[in-house]
């Protein structure tokens, strides 16, 4: 077990397993969104739900934070270790020829969604934990629709939470299925995983820009 | 056929190289790559100059000797061939072909575009054999039944011929390819399951001291394999070195 810890396939292993607890972790936040446009008062009422029960906050919410932190710290980790394994770089090196783009630049698609990640962390996070513990406001349960609706007022906003949608998508578009790949799994079910993956990489990301489009172009009328 | 030539031209593995122009005239359609080379030597020969030193032994594409980056990819524009097998008819007159070395660290270059590939003999060397004790009445290994998809599987994985066009064509440089097609072609047989554990972890380890890149599975190794080794391999020695390392 110790050759585990310092050995590439492993570092691989942990990207890929929390990768998939990430991608697990979208689709519940998509479920949870969604409903923001469907009816307003299941938004609110879930909202609240992950808002103030003791275990999404104080077990689920730190895990989360965690599979964020080392996702990415590994991720540039290995990326480091890479760019040192060439050495001297290629006066001509053709990558299109053999390799997608996607898969070639997921280092460049994953630093925007981290950038993203601040920015969102920032308009929703902070502002619940400033809500709930620095202006002590009392519990709430029908102000995150609202809340929601008009942080998409702006249109500088909605369009960043878009781009860095598309950019998303991109990520997922390789990074879900090699998930499995770096897990060993590679057998007759691959064709479907590639297949499942490739359209969550599109409906998921596209489904949030949709949210963000949604609420951007349909603001609350007071 | 006229040419533009860019090669790296590089002293000795201490001196610092750099691409050197050349212009080549005459070449023929029906010229392999490496002809191609031997004229272009010839002529700085007889000139007085330095010849370009570069890695070739059977000219058959199957002895896995010769390695050159071709205009940005691993043995040339064609797939599924090495560089002995890629004629000059893939080129048109007036083409400028960059021709450089494999680029990893650990295919240190030792002469213009030769590289040390040494590191793939230390990975072979930490367990890409099986301990058998040989006599002069071997056991037929034939009276062992294997089934045939396996068999064909680890055949296809001992085609692997050790070139490494795959570190050279990942932007890793990752040896990923390599180790699992050496790992492979003895994990699927019987023979080879005695020492399973101890190959798989033996070589990823040996993989990882030689300092080569990680796998981020974009696939540039199988596309540019000479003998088409697949991804499926990774993903077996993945599973290999996971099963063995939890078994401790």
């Amino acid at each position: 077990m110790s050759g585990l810890i310092s050995s590439s396939l492993a570092r691989k292993v942990v990207m890929a397993l929390s990768g998939l607890f990430l991608v697990f972790f979208l689709a519940q936040h998509f479920t949870i969104n969604i409903t923001s446009v469907i009816d307003p008062e299941t938004f609110n009422a879930w909202s609240h739900f992950m808002g103030y029960n003791p275990i999404v906050q104080y077990a689920l919410q730190p895990v989360l934070i965690a599979g964020v932190i080392i996702h990415f710290v590994m991720g540039f980790v290995l990326e480091l270790q890479n760019r040192n394994a060439r050495g001297i770089n290629y006066v001509k090196y053709k990558g299109s020829a053999n390799a997608p783009w996607v898969s070639r630049n997921m280092i460049w698609s994953g630093l925007v969604v981290l950038a993203f990640l601040g920015l969102h962390f920032y308009d929703f996070w902070v502002h619940e934990m400033s809500y709930k513990y620095v202006a002590m406001l009392p519990e709430d349960p029908t102000r995150y629709h609202a809340e929601t609706v008009e942080k998409f007022a702006p249109f500088w906003r909605t369009v960043i939470y878009v781009i860095s949608f598309v950019l998303l998508s991109l990520h997922l578009w390789h990074g879900f299925a090699s998930s499995f790949q770096s897990m060993g799994v590679n057998n007759k079910y691959t064709p479907a995983i590639k297949k499942f993956a490739k359209l969550f990489a599109v409906v998921i990301p596209l489904g949030f820009a949709f949210i963000a489009l949604y609420h951007h172009l349909n603001p609350i009328t007071h | 056929m006229k040419l533009y030539l860019k090669i790296w031209r590089q002293k000795n593995a201490e001196s610092k190289g750099s691409m050197v122009e050349y212009t080549l005239d005459g070449i023929e359609n029906d010229m392999s790559f490496l002809e191609m080379l031997d004229v272009l030597n010839e002529g700085l020969i007889n000139k007085g100059e330095e010849p370009v030193e570069f890695d070739h032994d059977c000219r058959e594409g199957i002895c896995g000797t010769c390695s050159l980056m071709i205009n940005g990819r691993p043995h040339g524009p064609d797939s599924k061939i090495t560089v002995c097998q890629l004629h000059m008819r893939s080129f048109n007159d007036g083409d400028t072909i960059v021709i450089e070395p494999w680029r990893a660290k650990a295919f240190p270059v030792i002469k213009d575009l030769i590289v040390d590939r040494n590191s793939f003999d230390r990975i072979q060397q930490a367990g890409g054999y099986i301990s058998v004790n040989t006599s002069g009445r071997p056991v037929d290994a034939n009276a062992i039944p294997i089934e045939k998809d396996l068999a064909d599987a680890s055949f296809n994985a001992a085609t692997c011929i050790g070139c490494g066009a795959c570190v050279a064509a990942c932007k890793n440089a990752s040896a990923m390819l390599f180790t699992s097609a050496k790992v492979s072609q003895f994990a699927l047989l019987p023979q080879g399951r005695v020492e399973a554990s101890e190959r798989v972890l033996n070589m990823v380890r040996q993989m990882d001291l030689e300092g080569f890149g990680n796998c981020t599975n974009t696939g540039a190794c199988e596309v540019e394999c000479p003998k088409g080794i697949s991804l499926e391999n990774i993903a077996r020695m993945n599973r290999e070195y996971l099963s063995a390392s939890v078994k401790g």
